[in-house]
């Protein structure tokens, strides 16, 4: 059967991207964020995942004002790279699992949550950045992936408590999928940034800290974190961190910390990052 | 009807896109959606205003446009993500157009950030906020 081993936690940025593409990863600016994922280069190519459940947000790429679905899944073989708005990334084109994800939508829907099914779909920077911070820059990418896209946009995004019941309905799916299969879940965005208005730039180190802490110490209080704590204390966008509470829901009551790294700044952005193995024995 | 009150209303220097804000900016957030195309860039960048021309937006909206006024973008229902099309779209970077927003130049953004970020005391509500800071300066 197929089994969630492990999630990870990662903030994205077309900064990170940037620097990826224009080979700018060396630079005193850059050096000190990208050596905080070479042990996580390593770790995932060990753990040799076959499939990434991808849950990131789109920044108006894939999907523009006419229809904004709250939870997204993509169905299809592959999905092509956005142009942003300076030109798609030169990175692989990201293959999915067509099967699998169809039945992870029947079993979720069936469990009361009602994604939307989305058979074409570009994956923008949300996606392909924690893709390259985790698995640098192959010619393919080594794993398939399944985006789960998440309505961070338009206020407001579902509820934390909402995202934390989706990614126990998610690791339902998985496990009662019959293929041996390693199975990995991402929670990408965050973590306290403001990218907008007078208050840009706005970071929380201490609200970060206490969030990472508390995936493994006590996640049921994260995922009560109301949309304007989140704001108030860690920047308009921060309240992406919901994302995360997919992935943390999804490994099961328990977790062991393996990794964890937290740098300022990328661009306007608290890079917070984690890995997290699910305890399956429980 | 009025519109009803939001406590993220209170947040400082901020403006939620919130469903009504997304109804006035429909038009807007669609010109930017359009810049995503190289063909478009380019024919935006040769004549800005016959270009916008085929957007209904209001003339506020097209002014800020015109006058690269982010804040005002903002507040006339931009989305934040979209509006960085327009940056990218003038070979500017995120961290250029967040500086803008700020009053600041990139630099002084820049070192900012490098000394680790806005902190969120004094910036928790506008009651406490000692600038201003609720707009483009004109």
């Amino acid at each position: 059967m197929a089994k969630i081993t492990a999630g990870v936690g990662c903030s994205h940025t077309p900064a990170i991207g940037a620097a990826v593409d224009l080979g700018k990863t060396e630079t005193d600016y850059w050096r000190p964020m990208f050596e905080g994922f070479e042990a996580s280069k390593k770790w995932i190519k060990e753990a040799a995942p076959d499939v990434v459940i991808m849950v990131y947000n789109d920044h108006n790429n894939a999907f523009d004002f006419k229809m904004i679905p709250t939870f997204a899944v993509g169905c299809a073989d592959e999905f092509p790279i956005a142009d942003e708005g300076w030109g798609a990334r030169p990175v692989p084109i990201v293959k999915g699992y067509r099967e699998l994800a169809a039945h992870i939508v029947q079993s979720v829907i069936l469990d009361e949550f009602d994604l939307t099914i989305v058979n074409e779909m570009e994956v923008d920077h949300g996606l392909t950045t924690p893709m390259s911070l985790m698995f640098g820059e192959p010619e393919a990418w080594p794993v398939r992936v399944i985006p789960i896209a998440v309505n961070v946009v338009q206020y407001p995004p579902p509820t934390g408590n909402r995202c934390y019941n989706l990614g126990k309905a998610l690791k339902k799916a998985v496990e009662s999928w019959d293929e041996d299969l390693n199975v990995m879940i991402f929670g990408t965005g965050g973590m306290s940034h403001q990218i907008q208005g007078p208050r840009a730039g706005l970071i929380n180190k201490e609200f970060d800290k206490n969030f990472l802490d508390d995936l493994s110490r006590d996640p049921e209080r994260l995922k009560d974190i109301a949309h304007l704590e989140y704001m108030r204390e860690a920047g308009a966008e921060a309240v992406e961190l919901v994302m995360w509470l997919v992935m943390r829901a999804a490994l099961g009551e328990k977790v062991d910390e393996v990794y964890r790294f937290y740098h300022v700044p990328a661009s306007s952005t608290g890079v917070g990052h984690i890995i997290l193995n699910a305890d399956n024995n429980e | 009807m009025n519109e009803k009150q939001h406590e993220y209303e209170d947040l400082p220097g901020t403006w939620v896109f919130d469903a009504q804000r997304a109804r006035k900016g429909y038009p807007l957030n669609n010109f930017f959606m359009s810049l995503m195309k190289e063909e478009n860039r380019k024919a935006f960048l040769a004549d800005e205003t016959s270009y916008l021309s085929q957007f209904k937006m209001s003339d506020a909206q097209r002014d800020a446009v015109l006058k690269r006024q982010w804040n005002t973008m903002l507040e006339l229902g931009g989305v934040v993500y979209c509006l960085a099309k327009l940056a990218f779209t003038d070979q500017h970077s995120y961290q250029y157009m967040a500086a803008e927003m700020t009053g600041m130049s990139e630099q002084e953004y820049v070192d900012m950030m490098l000394a680790g970020g806005r902190s969120p005391d004094g910036w928790r509500s506008k009651s406490e906020t000692k600038e201003s800071a609720q707009g483009d300066e004109v």
